[in-house]
């Protein structure tokens, strides 16, 4: 029988806390810019040039179908051997991670825009708005309902992805579990610890997110 | 025969006096979708106050007309003019030629399918124009909707969502929508034709009253008898082109041509 002791992973509580903060700042932090990478290339990809079209729709096909940790590792290893600068861990963590959701984001951008139907844009034109008028007045509120399921799930997905930048030693959650199971030989107490802090997070987060959702439904 | 025989223009531009002048005119208009020419050379002209009923068989091009005249389709080629003054590709207006963002504010439309804003209250619907495109005050947008609301008997429903109407209501409501740009001229395309049998009437009705307040309109319509009623004019597309065109009277219940009498005898089936 294991006989479980929490008392070492108390003892390096602050890096916990450390770990946790980090966490939640390359969380925010790339899901900010995933958001203003995901706007830009969605309105390129609605773009009527087909270059903007093409060069965004293979932004997000580079993106989405190799792995984030392969990213991860090739902008901090490989992308300063092509550009002779080395980079520093942190920036190619942010980078990727928002690169990578960005090119999630994109997609459910315009996937939410692309499903109001013709007769909204009909209707907004008539009355004598412009296309950013139409765009933001009725295009982007009614889209922004349908996206949010899409959006709230690929940012849960975005919280625990950042796990994977401690493999280029970026103090977060997971990273910080590495280190406490190195000190103590207790990686069972340090990785159920950093599991429970990921799942009493983004628990709240989602149940949060569902009750928003009824929220917005009220016009159904 | 050749339809363009059955062809006659009762009001010529030129020849008519100045307070005759057409507030929309449309000269050679031609538009195709793909290799189908759906409009093959259109004249037209819409006189203040005046009540045009647009009839013909599905597919003779009356819908595509009604939606070249406030550019929601844009025509490959033939003139469009707002009172004298052409009507121009882009957005905005500029020396002499009209925008298509000025255009439809003084054009308004109602659609088939309603088409309100889901997100938006009934009385944020009514406003939403007059707000955001005109600029003006908030308080005189709900006032003046409110009237409008009033006028279409749903002003108790100023709070509700669009989803929560009937489709006789839905269309009042888009009715006080596009009436709310107080525009010049206000186009229906097949208003009544995705509402059930019962709730055609409350939307005729409204149609009726604005008719009889001398509102300016065109109307594309499967409703003979509707329009025999409450148009002055009455044209009949078919196959791209205008086959007849003069009074309700002469258009509906004496037709000439063999197509119009097919047509219509349909309608009496």
């Amino acid at each position: 029988m294991y006989h479980w002791d929490f008392q070492v992973v108390v003892q390096s509580w602050d890096l916990f806390l450390i770990g946790l903060w980090l966490t939640l700042l390359y969380t925010v932090g790339s899901i900010v810019l995933g958001v203003v990478i995901g706007l830009l290339v969605c309105f390129a990809r609605l773009s009527d040039f087909a270059v903007v079209r093409i060069a965004a729709r293979s932004y997000q096909e580079i993106f989405r179908c190799t792995p984030l940790l392969v990213q991860i590792l090739w902008f901090y290893y490989a992308l300063p051997l092509l550009i002779g600068v080395s980079i520093d861990n942190s920036v190619a963590a942010i980078l990727t991670l928002s690169l990578y959701v960005g090119a999630f984001y994109a997609e459910i951008f315009r996937g939410g825009i692309a499903s109001i139907e013709r007769g909204q844009h009909e209707a907004a034109a008539a009355l004598g708005m412009s296309g950013g008028q139409a765009m933001r007045r009725i295009i982007l509120p009614q889209a922004a309902k349908r996206m949010l399921p899409a959006f709230i799930n690929q940012s849960v997905i975005q919280f625990k992805n950042t796990s994977l930048i401690s493999v280029i030693s970026v103090g977060e959650l997971a990273y910080m579990a590495a280190v406490v199971n190195g000190e103590t030989y207790r990686p069972l107490e340090a990785y159920t610890v950093v599991a429970v802090l990921y799942f009493l997070l983004l628990f709240p987060l989602t149940q949060m997110a569902d009750r928003l959702e009824r929220h917005l439904r009220v016009s159904d | 025969m050749d339809e363009s025989t059955l062809m006659n223009t009762p009001r010529s531009a030129a020849a008519a006096p100045a307070a005759d002048d057409p507030i929309l005119s449309v000269r050679g208009l031609r538009k195709s979708f793909g290799s189908i020419e759906v409009l093959r050379g259109i004249d037209l002209d819409l006189t203040r106050g005046e009540v045009l009923a647009i009839i013909g068989p599905s597919g003779s091009g009356k819908s595509t007309l009604i939606r070249c005249l406030n550019m929601m389709e844009v025509p490959d080629s033939g003139e469009l003019r707002l009172r004298g003054r052409p009507v121009a590709r882009g957005f905005r207006s500029r020396n002499g030629s009209i925008g298509v963002g000025e255009l439809r504010r003084h054009v308004g439309m109602v659609f088939q399918h309603f088409n309100l804003f889901p997100h938006k209250t009934v009385l944020e619907n009514v406003i939403e124009g007059p707000v955001v495109v005109l600029k003006r005050p908030r308080a005189e947008a709900e006032a003046v909707a409110m009237d409008l609301l009033a006028r279409v008997g749903l002003d108790a429903k100023r709070d509700a969502y669009p989803n929560h109407l009937s489709g006789g209501q839905k269309q009042r409501v888009a009715i006080a929508r596009a009436l709310a740009m107080q525009p010049d001229v206000l186009l229906l395309d097949e208003v009544t034709s995705a509402l059930d049998p019962e709730l055609v009437g409350e939307v005729l009705t409204v149609v009726r009253a604005l008719a009889e307040e001398g509102m300016t309109m065109a109307i594309v319509t499967h409703e003979i008898a509707f329009a025999a009623d409450v148009a002055d004019r009455a044209v009949f597309i078919d196959r791209g082109v205008i086959a007849a065109d003069g009074t309700p009277d002469a258009v509906l219940h004496n037709p000439e041509g063999e197509r119009l009498r097919a047509f219509l005898a349909r309608f009496h089936a």
